[in-house]
């Protein structure tokens, strides 16, 4: 995976060319063409020239066009349905190498199932949703599923890449487990959370091999139009006919057939599954793991992006800058009891206030022991921590949010002075935290917490605004911090004091004004966020419940990855559109290189509508032919690519791609219908 | 093409422009205010005919409801014209004592009338007596304008309505949209304008013919009739079918330059008007001005076309010395070349078919113009309610198209074009060259189609595809050259003009039905704006690219290697 992703995969690899030529091959079998609907008429029509040169050969007709031209006409669309299988073939290709890098994790381990607290070893595709597993040192988790029992160390490299081993625990955050990591450490019991085949790896590698691919809402909606189109150009051909037996002049079946694949949109209908397999293999080159075409294609039309504040947009840890001492109180007792508050606390936040008060004041950090001092951890509840000494005094030393700690003072009858207020509201002006502390019933002071903004992160956001995508920050902070940092990392709102329920409730408002909303999640209380958003990106740390209610996972746990999602839902739309323009466009120059060839021997007067020059009309109609096909070979680095998204508004990007895909789809043929007609000229072969 | 002329058209556009907001707004009142107009007078009128058609104007109907109505008051309403022609030689008001229709013939004019065609394979003074034109023929002149109407309103609904929490699913009732539009702006301007005819020598009468003694001392039959009733409705309901045989050519119907002003004005008045109802019902009046600038555009380039290329005179004449200014063959001197041809291309623009010069006899670019504008599928403002259906339909087309390209969803006021808006779309574009091309190709090489044809080569297949174009586009202009009178162009066209008006008008309102519930995506830089230049220039892209892409091959064999024959001096 991890090599998969660092590795830039050129378009073309060498080993992956070879099966692609094979698969083009079998892919003539009619059952799969059949699937195309545009592909499909070329097929036909390939077979039907083949039975004309055929009736050529054995019963030669002295006025027909000359047996070369046919034979010629025939290799030419049947290389145009090749080169559309090969475009799909090598997609497949790669997505399929990708794939067997998939596979390689999810060895046929035996697993050690538990019945009944008995242990049985079984192979682990057997394993079924609701199994328990017992993990120990060494063993290869068989499924994904959730700690239920337990602690370990985990190596996920074999998924992340990331070589250092996480913790994996029962219950809260950290329960989830993928299969195919290496437990390290302890022992765990498992609950398996899917059936054999739907785990996230097996939908995945469906999906980048193309056999589970399901159509894309937009992809069906294309295929309308695209069949559409091919019933109208059929249709005009086929009524060409009789209009021109009417008019005398003689049309053979080959040149009817070349008129209408060059004319049905041949080149966005070969391409058209190529560049639905490349997108979802792009993805996973970003290492996200989509749980289907269609959630990627709603990445795309994301109008609203819920970010984390932590993780996201600050660096995770907040860090200690100053120390406020309220009036009458000495910096360096706030200095010590902010220290002893945070001695036992290894979060960031407190070992950057240890280490501020060592840098600064110069005070070593005490033993706890020596005071018999007992540490009182953060809770949700009470939203402080601290510590109680019992030597040589009672002391009972807290720090915490600023509402919670004035509450603690409070209760015990303590003042409040105003100035902490007006202290506490200048810090979260600036975008910091304050983080009052207070010894027994005496509030001190308040710590300065800083939240640092990611480099880069603006440009980001500024990306986001110019695609037409708000951006909401949600924190736990209150709003005037999150204002100020909102306003640092330039993101359009913020949700401040979010709860689980506030979350869920914006993503709601936000739908309800009909706005398609992305979030990214780890934690089980953000499951219901994450499966009410449109697109719940969840991260590969996060829990089983935060995993399964998103609908892709990013396996490197990285929030701002969503940029990307979106970048490629909305590439992957693009390709289709730019590239149905430009086959639509193409038609002009087809018409007024076919059109005249078939018509000149009656009607010589209508020379003028030659416009090219083509040398002769077969020539002019071959040309048109080996065009066709080229072009699709032509375009196959782009449909694996997609086209470059550029963040620009809507109006802008559309004007660029009519410019460039639409009036360049009108000119391109004319120049390459002429190069061809001068280059067969020149060989000598009309 | 001379100055004067160019300001005629300029001065047309400007008029149908100053008009555009005024009544569009009116029919935006009419249609979708509380409170309709004269509410005294024409109140208890409606109340009294809804209740007739058994309609509550409060009951709306969902798409499948609105289109059953829709179909059955269309049969119904064909049945009682056909019965009437067969029957005039019995019914009053037959002074000139005209036998039956012939059935195949009743059949055509009964669907043509019906499907807002008015394609007449009669000459009106020798055939119809004065109830059958009236009764019959002017009847659907009115309802089915209004039906137009009706279908283009319900799509207007699908696209601009809000649904609230409990959803929506009604389109309005057809009922009442049938009713009100005849009643609110049908027969009141028509009215109005009979009047305004009558003034500018239309006659009004129910006398005999009249036998006339000419300066030549040879006897002539001069028909009479009540023509400026007929006309007004003919020309304002985009109908098209005249009461005489030479149409708006003839003096009784079109006496001078100024009547011909404006009955070119009242074609593109309700279909111009409706798209700034449109924008009134999108809330954002802009979304129908865009649609109104690409009508326009399309509009200016056929008028430029057809002009330039009447404004040449006949090759075969100036190689004989006889040099003309401009093609003035089968046109009326006082309209002149202009007049002609931007009558031709409004016409033939907005699907209404009336002629005031013979489009066979227009040079072969000046005939394609008329053709190719049909055959962009009455979208250049169109038929009254047909034109903004129509170009609605490409709406869709265009926004799928940009949605892909700017990598999102395509959406169109909010709401999604989805796969199942696009199979119907498709479905609506099909209809259109399986109908015209199909039956082309069989009318150019079985004898029935063949026989009818007075001209051999291109002409000919020009003629083919000219008259089963204007039926299925509803237009019913005839390229003349082609008698049509007999059973296989009767049934053959009759079967066209009701594909291209029902086949199509079922997909539009099922559209409609599908759109009028969905969800409102709200607009973001994100969405591209479909109220600017921008899209209007891709709207008429895909309009030209759709029309030109289907018909070019047979525009080639037809008009177009006639012209390049007519340049190297053949003609046929």
């Amino acid at each position: 995976m991890s090599s998969a992703s660092s590795k830039p995969a050129s378009l073309f690899d060498a080993s992956l060319l070879k099966p692609a030529l094979l698969d083009s091959l079998k892919k003539l079998h009619p059952k799969d063409v059949a699937r195309n609907p545009v592909m499909f008429v070329v097929w036909a029509g390939s077979l039907l020239t083949t039975v004309l040169v055929v009736k050529d050969l054995i019963a030669p007709r002295p006025d027909g066009a000359p047996l070369w031209f046919t034979v010629s006409v025939m290799l030419w669309l049947w290389f145009t349905v090749l080169f559309a299988n090969f475009a799909e073939a090598v997609a497949e290709g790669r997505g399929k190498a990708q794939a067997s890098s998939l596979r390689k994790m999810r060895k046929d381990t035996l697993a050690r199932r538990l019945v009944d607290g008995r242990e049985e070893r079984v192979p682990a595709p057997s394993l079924r949703k609701g199994d328990l597993v017992v993990c120990e040192v060494g063993d290869l988790i068989p499924g994904d599923g959730e700690v239920v029992e337990g602690i370990a160390s985990v190596d996920e490299s074999a998924i992340t890449g990331e070589s250092a081993p996480v913790i994996r625990e029962s219950g809260g955050d950290r329960s989830a487990v993928t299969g195919g990591t290496k437990v390290l450490s302890d022992r765990i019991v498992v609950r398996i959370s899917v059936n054999p085949g739907e785990s996230f790896l097996d939908r995945m590698i469906g999906l980048v091999e193309g056999a589970a691919r399901q159509k894309t809402p937009n992809e069906i909606a294309l295929h309308i139009l695209l069949v559409g189109l091919t019933i109208v150009f059929l249709l005009a051909c086929v009524t060409l006919v009789p209009m021109a037996l009417y008019s005398g002049v003689p049309l053979s079946g080959t040149a009817v057939v070349a008129l209408l694949v060059c004319l049905i949109p041949t080149t966005i209908g070969g391409l058209l599954s190529a560049i639905g397999i490349a997108g979802m293999d792009r993805l996973l080159r970003k290492n996200v793991l989509a749980m289907s075409g269609r959630a990627v294609e709603a990445a795309g039309d994301v109008d609203t992006l819920l970010l984390d504040k932590t993780g996201t947009i600050t660096l995770g840890n907040r860090m200690a800058t100053e120390l406020l001492p309220l009036p009458g109180v000495r910096r360096e007792e706030l200095a010590e009891a902010s220290q002893l508050a945070s001695l036992a606390d290894e979060t960031p936040e407190g070992r950057s206030i240890v280490t501020l008060v060592k840098d600064t004041y110069k005070m070593r950090p005490r033993e706890l022991q020596a005071h018999q001092a007992t540490f009182v951890p953060f809770t949700a509840q009470t939203r402080m921590s601290g510590c109680d000494l019992n030597d040589p005094q009672p002391r009972s030393i807290r720090k915490g949010a600023v509402d919670a700690i004035v509450k603690h003072v409070q209760s015990q009858g303590g003042p409040v002075p105003p100035e902490l207020a007006q202290a506490a509201g200048r810090i979260g002006d600036a975008g910091g935290t304050p983080l009052a502390v207070s010894d027994g019933s005496r509030v001190l002071g308040i710590v300065h917490l800083k939240d640092v903004v990611k480099g880069g992160i603006k440009e980001r956001f500024d990306r986001f605004r110019a695609m037409g995508i708000r951006t909401v920050m949600i924190t736990g902070d209150n709003p005037r911090t999150a204002a100020a940092i909102a306003k640092e990392a330039g993101v359009d709102d913020f949700l401040a004091e979010a709860t689980p329920e506030a979350k869920l409730a914006l993503i709601r408002t936000e739908q309800g004004k009909g706005k398609l909303v992305a979030m990214t999640g780890d934690g089980t209380n953000d499951a219901p966020a994450l499966a009410q958003a449109d697109v719940g990106v969840a991260m590969n740390t996060g829990t089983q419940a935060a995993k399964e209610a998103g609908n892709m996972v990013d396996l490197d746990s990285n929030p701002t990855k969503l940029l990307e999602v979106v970048e490629v839902g909305k590439q992957l739309l693009m390709t289709r559109g730019t590239l149905t323009t430009f086959s639509i466009a193409n038609d002009v120059a087809k018409y007024f290189a076919i059109l005249p060839a078939l018509f000149m021997g009656v009607f010589p007067q209508i020379a003028p509508l030659n416009v090219m020059r083509l040398s002769s009309p077969l020539s002019a109609i071959l040309s048109a032919v080996i065009f066709n096909a080229l072009i699709i070979i032509a375009l196959i680095p782009l449909a694996l690519r997609g086209v470059k998204y550029r963040p620009l508004g809507a109006a802008a990007l559309l004007r660029r791609s009519l410019l460039l895909y639409g009036v360049g789809g009108v000119i391109v043929p004319f120049v390459g219908i002429k190069v061809i007609d001068v280059l067969l000229t020149a060989v000598g072969m009309v | 093409m001379t100055l004067i002329g160019w300001l005629q058209i300029l001065l047309f556009f400007a008029l149908v422009l100053a008009l555009t907001k005024p009544l569009g707004g009116y029919l935006f009142r009419v249609f979708e205010g509380e409170h309709q107009p004269l509410p005294r007078v024409l109140g208890p009128v409606e109340r009294v005919l809804l209740r007739l058609c058994g309609a509550d104007a409060r009951q709306e109907q969902t798409w499948t409801q609105y289109t059953v109505a829709m179909l059955a008051f269309s049969l119904l309403s064909m049945l009682g014209t056909y019965a009437i022609q067969r029957l005039q030689h019995v019914l009053p008001l037959n002074p000139q004592g005209l036998p039956a229709v012939g059935p195949e013939l009743a059949f055509n004019t009964a669907a043509s009338f019906t499907a807002n065609t008015n394609w007449q394979s009669y000459a009106g003074e020798s055939t119809m007596s004065y109830l059958s034109q009236m009764m019959g023929l002017a009847w659907h002149n009115f309802v089915s304008a209004a039906v137009g109407a009706g279908v283009a309103l319900a799509l207007a609904r699908g696209f601009t309505r809000r649904p609230g929490p409990a959803g929506q699913k009604t389109l309005g009732n057809f009922w009442v949209d049938l009713i009100r539009a005849t009643l609110y702006v049908l027969l009141p301007i028509c009215f109005v304008y009979a009047l305004f005819l009558v003034s500018q020598g239309v006659l009004q009468n129910f006398a005999p013919y009249r036998e006339l003694l000419t300066m030549e001392g040879v006897k002539q039959t001069l028909a009479m009739g009540p023509v400026a009733s007929q006309e007004a409705i003919k020309m304002l309901g985009t109908n098209g079918g005249g009461f005489f045989n030479a149409n708006s050519a003839h003096p009784f119907e079109n006496p001078t330059p100024l009547t011909n002003l404006a009955e070119m004005l009242s074609i593109f008045a309700l279909p111009a008007a409706l798209t700034y109802t449109y924008g009134k019902m999108a809330g954002d009046t802009r979304q129908g001005w865009a649609l109104f600038a690409a009508m326009s555009i399309l509009f200016f380039a056929g008028v430029a076309a057809a002009y330039a290329a009447e404004s040449q005179a006949n090759p075969a004449l100036v190689a004989s010395g006889a040099a003309q200014d401009g093609n003035l063959e089968g046109k009326e001197l006082r309209f002149g070349v202009c007049g002609s041809a931007l009558f031709a291309t409004v016409t033939t623009d907005a699907s209404c078919g009336a002629v005031n010069a013979m489009h066979d006899s227009f040079t072969a670019l000046g005939g394609l113009v008329p053709l190719v504008n049909m055959q962009l599928g009455e979208v250049i403002f169109g038929g009254v309610g047909a034109g903004l259906y129509g170009i609605l339909i490409m709406v869709v087309l265009a926004v799928f198209i940009a949605g892909l390209m700017v990598g999102r969803t395509p959406e169109y006021l909010g709401k999604k074009i989805e796969a199942k808006e696009m199979k119907l779309a498709m479905l609506y574009v099909l209809i259109f060259p399986l109908v015209i091309l199909g039956l082309s190709a069989v009318a150019a090489v079985i004898p029935q189609g063949l026989s009818s044809l007075n001209n051999a080569g291109p002409h000919g297949l020009s003629e083919i595809l000219y008259a089963f174009t204007s039926g299925t586009a509803n237009n019913g202009s005839a390229f003349a050259g082609l008698n049509a009178n007999t059973p296989f162009w009767n049934i053959s066209l009759g079967l066209a003009m009701l594909a291209g008006r029902f086949l199509m008008m079922v997909p539009a309102l099922a559209i409609a039905g599908s759109m009028v519930g969905k969800k409102v995506v709200a607009a973001g830089p994100g969405t591209f704006p479909t109220n600017g230049t921008l899209f209007t220039g891709l709207l008429v892209s895909v309009v030209l690219i759709v029309g030109a892409l289907t018909f070019f091959p047979a525009l080639s064999l037809g008009p177009i290697v006639e012209h390049f024959l007519g340049a190297a001096g053949k003609a046929f």
